[in-house]
């Protein structure tokens, strides 16, 4: 074999390995396509045959049925694929903020098991065997279970300034849309734009001549300020939508549900526990020779960590954390379980009102599976982002 | 796996039978039984007076008495029954792709239900609404005083959808908390989540007895926001099977009409001379023949399970643990809906 010729060079033909490696591959992919093809085609012809209606046709249907929460308003008049578009943000919802949450708690729980202060290792430890090593439809139904029966009832829900907790949730102030407001948004986006024209000025300075300065405090102040002034500029607008107690429910102003702080709650430290090994066996992955460079260079622990551990962690620690994202997001169908309206508890709903169960499972899975790609692409950008660069 | 897994797998395996089986299906379900020895019945999971399995793992209650009739009429023997609990989302799809032949399980027979779904609403075995139930101290006398609450409901049930249409209606902006599992909802509305549980009337007197530490500090309102009229169905493309369950139903209602009770049917079919019981029980003109049955099964049937009125007492009337009053239920001479088509 290694004195042949490579078979780019060597002569078209009927036997060449080119040509059969050609034909097993056109082979397999006809009979994939068959074997669908057969499965599509007699499920339609079976449900012919059975009277069952089939199509997707009932999509623009009137939906007929109330969603609990939702971050547009929906009205049961409205068609199906408003209602499952619903169900599909409610998800994107508790998935973004989970993910999110679920990284900062874990990547805190994970640097703590390198601490130095025994007890702060322990607990870090602890949380990280105890919350793994349960299955997650259990830390739901705990979680809605403490929600639910722990809280007191809506009628002498617990007052916290302008907070309000109970059974039915987190009631909290949110100020109203007035046209001043715009100013302060519009100081916000000028406050980004500034402290990012600020980072650039003071790396470049910071490579010129040597001289540090803040690269975290000082754009956050930034961004304070200017949103501050767009604030004071628009005339300080200060309605504020307060939630008050009525007599059977706390109207009024911003509200989470039990069942969306039980999924929220379950799913972020379920899968912080992960996310806090993946952290630590990234940290573990880095020599310690570096660290001691770096105390040798006269950096401190903080600046160690986030200047030479962390960027070389995080080649190692990207591509598990893909998979915890999308097992999170994944794990979110088990709202269900405990009455979170999710793109699946929608398609629920729909099958049985129209019967499409075929149809509606496929939404299901077409939403996950473009989730995840989605997911999956942008942790791969980022992923080729951090990676060593070889030149 | 757990129970919510269970349920996936269960619905995608119907999926699966959906997309493989065999597509020549009808006039074969009375032939599959009768090889098989056995009828395989949907019935509900877990819902005492309608279909609850005891201590004992025996099942019973007024759906699965349905089921056993049937049994004892076209098998001769009420225990060859394999009972398949089914949640609401499972229900029709099990029946649909001939995991059971027969589904008894509080169901709502609707337009839509009976068109859409390749299934066949059979007769009316319970006439039931929708109802509400709510905690006492909450003083909630009428469902028009739900402005804004919040009310737990399960999902797969027609309930969800007049929930919404009575809301509008009335224009009260009820807010719904939607679980898979009615287990899952009960426990939500008796947690204090929601300020009443909304199902069928009869479900409520159930769930209320089972769910319940205390079941006298629930009140289930009086109002009834629906018509539920509840009953077996069964697959369509099966005329002769349509038949049969149709027409043991029906003889369990006439048979009250009649007074054959189960401890009279065997002197009554020596001693009875009304040609109406003698058509019934097999000893006058062969009613069984016309269904593809013999001459004793409807007399096989009733001494079973008794008619149609013992079943109602025995299960779910005012003498049994759920105390629901006969009501619309009793036979259209005494002032309720149920009235047989003769059998003759």
């Amino acid at each position: 074999m290694a004195t042949r010729s490579p078979p780019s060079k060597s002569p078209w033909s009927w036997r060449s390995r080119a040509f059969r490696g050609l034909v097993y591959q056109l082979v397999a992919f006809a009979v994939i396509a068959l074997v669908i093809w057969f499965l599509a085609s007699n499920t339609l012809h079976n449900m012919r045959v059975r009277g069952i209606q089939s199509g997707f046709d009932f999509l623009s249907q009137s939906a007929g049925f109330s969603i609990g929460e939702s971050l547009f308003a929906f009205d049961s008049a409205e068609s199906y694929w408003r209602a499952f578009l619903v169900g599909i943000v409610n998800t994107l919802r508790v998935a973004v903020a989970g993910i999110f949450l679920a990284t900062v708690l874990g990547t805190l729980v994970g640097v703590g098991r390198f601490s130095r202060n025994a007890l702060v290792r322990g607990l870090c430890a602890a949380y990280v065997e105890c919350f793994r090593n349960v299955p997650v439809l259990l830390h739901l139904l705990m979680w809605y279970l403490v929600l639910t029966e722990m809280l007191p009832s809506i009628q002498d829900a617990w007052k916290f300034g302008p907070f309000f907790l109970s059974k039915g949730g987190v009631n909290f102030p949110v100020p109203i849309w007035q046209a001043g407001q715009a100013w302060a948004a519009g100081g916000v986006v000028a406050g980004v734009v500034l402290a990012w024209l600020y980072r650039r000025w003071a790396l470049k300075r910071f490579e010129a001549t040597g001289i540090a300065a803040s690269m975290f405090w000082a754009p956050v102040a930034i961004v304070i300020a200017a949103g501050l002034l767009g604030w004071l500029a628009g005339g300080a607008p200060t309605l504020v939508d307060s939630p008050v107690k009525g007599e059977f429910a706390v109207e009024n102003g911003g509200a989470l549900t039990p069942e969306f702080l039980a999924l929220l709650i379950g799913l972020t430290t379920y899968t912080a526990s992960f996310i806090a090994e993946v952290v630590r066996s990234g940290i573990a992955s880095v020599p310690a020779g570096q660290s001691e460079a770096a105390a040798a260079l006269g950096l401190d622990r903080g600046l160690d960590i986030r200047l030479v551990m962390m960027p070389q962690a995080l080649r190692v620690v990207i591509p598990p954390m893909t998979n915890q994202y999308l097992n999170l997001t994944k794990n979110s169908s088990l709202a269900v379980a405990i009455g979170y309206p999710d793109v699946v508890s929608i398609a629920n709903t729909a099958m049985n009102q129209t019967g499409r169960a075929v149809e509606c499972i496929a939404i299901v899975m077409a939403v996950y599976l473009t989730l995840s790609l989605l997911t999956s692409a942008f942790m791969n950008w980022y992923n080729a982002r951090v990676a060593i660069k070889e030149r | 796996m757990s129970r919510f897994t269970k349920q996936w797998l269960a619905a995608a395996l119907a999926a699966c039978g959906l997309m493989a089986a065999a597509p020549a299906m009808a006039g074969k379900t009375l032939d599959g039984i009768k090889s098989r020895g056995q009828l395989v019945c949907g019935v509900h999971t877990g819902l005492p007076g309608f279909s609850a399995a005891d201590s004992n793992g025996k099942w019973g209650g007024l759906d699965v008495d349905v089921c056993r009739a049937v049994a004892a009429a076209v098998l001769g023997d009420p225990e060859k029954v394999k009972y398949v609990p089914l949640t609401a989302q499972q229900r029709f799809t099990a029946l649909q792709s001939g995991e059971i032949d027969l589904l008894s399980r509080n169901t709502t027979l609707t337009l839509t239900r009976d068109a859409s779904l390749g299934l066949h609403g059979t007769v009316v075995t319970y006439y039931d609404g929708q109802g509400f139930i709510v905690h006492k101290k909450s003083n909630i006398k009428n469902p028009k005083q739900f402005k804004n609450q919040t009310v737990c409901v399960q999902s797969g049930t027609t309930t969800e959808k007049n929930l919404t249409d009575y809301s509008k209606a009335n224009n009260l902006n009820i807010k719904t908390v939607v679980f898979e599992k009615e287990e899952a909802a009960t426990a939500a509305y008796f947690a204090g989540r929601c300020i009443s549980y909304t199902t069928d009337a009869s479900g409520l007197a159930s769930i209320r007895n089972k769910g319940a530490t205390t079941p006298a500090d629930h009140v289930i309102l009086s109002e009834l926001v629906s018509k539920e009229p509840l009953g077996p169905m069964v697959r369509r493309g099966d005329d002769e099977w349509f038949a049969i369950v149709k027409w043991v139903i029906y003889g369990l209602i006439e048979a009250e009409e009649y007074d054959i009770t189960q401890a009279a049917v065997d002197q009554l079919k020596t001693s009875s001379q009304d040609p109406v019981v003698k058509r019934i029980l097999g000893t006058g003109e062969d009613t069984g023949k016309l269904l593809g049955l013999d001459k004793d099964w409807m007399a096989r049937a009733l001494k079973a399970t008794g008619h149609y009125g013992e079943i109602f007492e025995r299960n779910v009337g005012p003498k049994s643990a759920l105390g629901l009053p006969r009501g619309i239920n009793n036979q259209w001479n005494k002032g309720g809906l149920m009235y047989a088509i003769p059998i003759r």
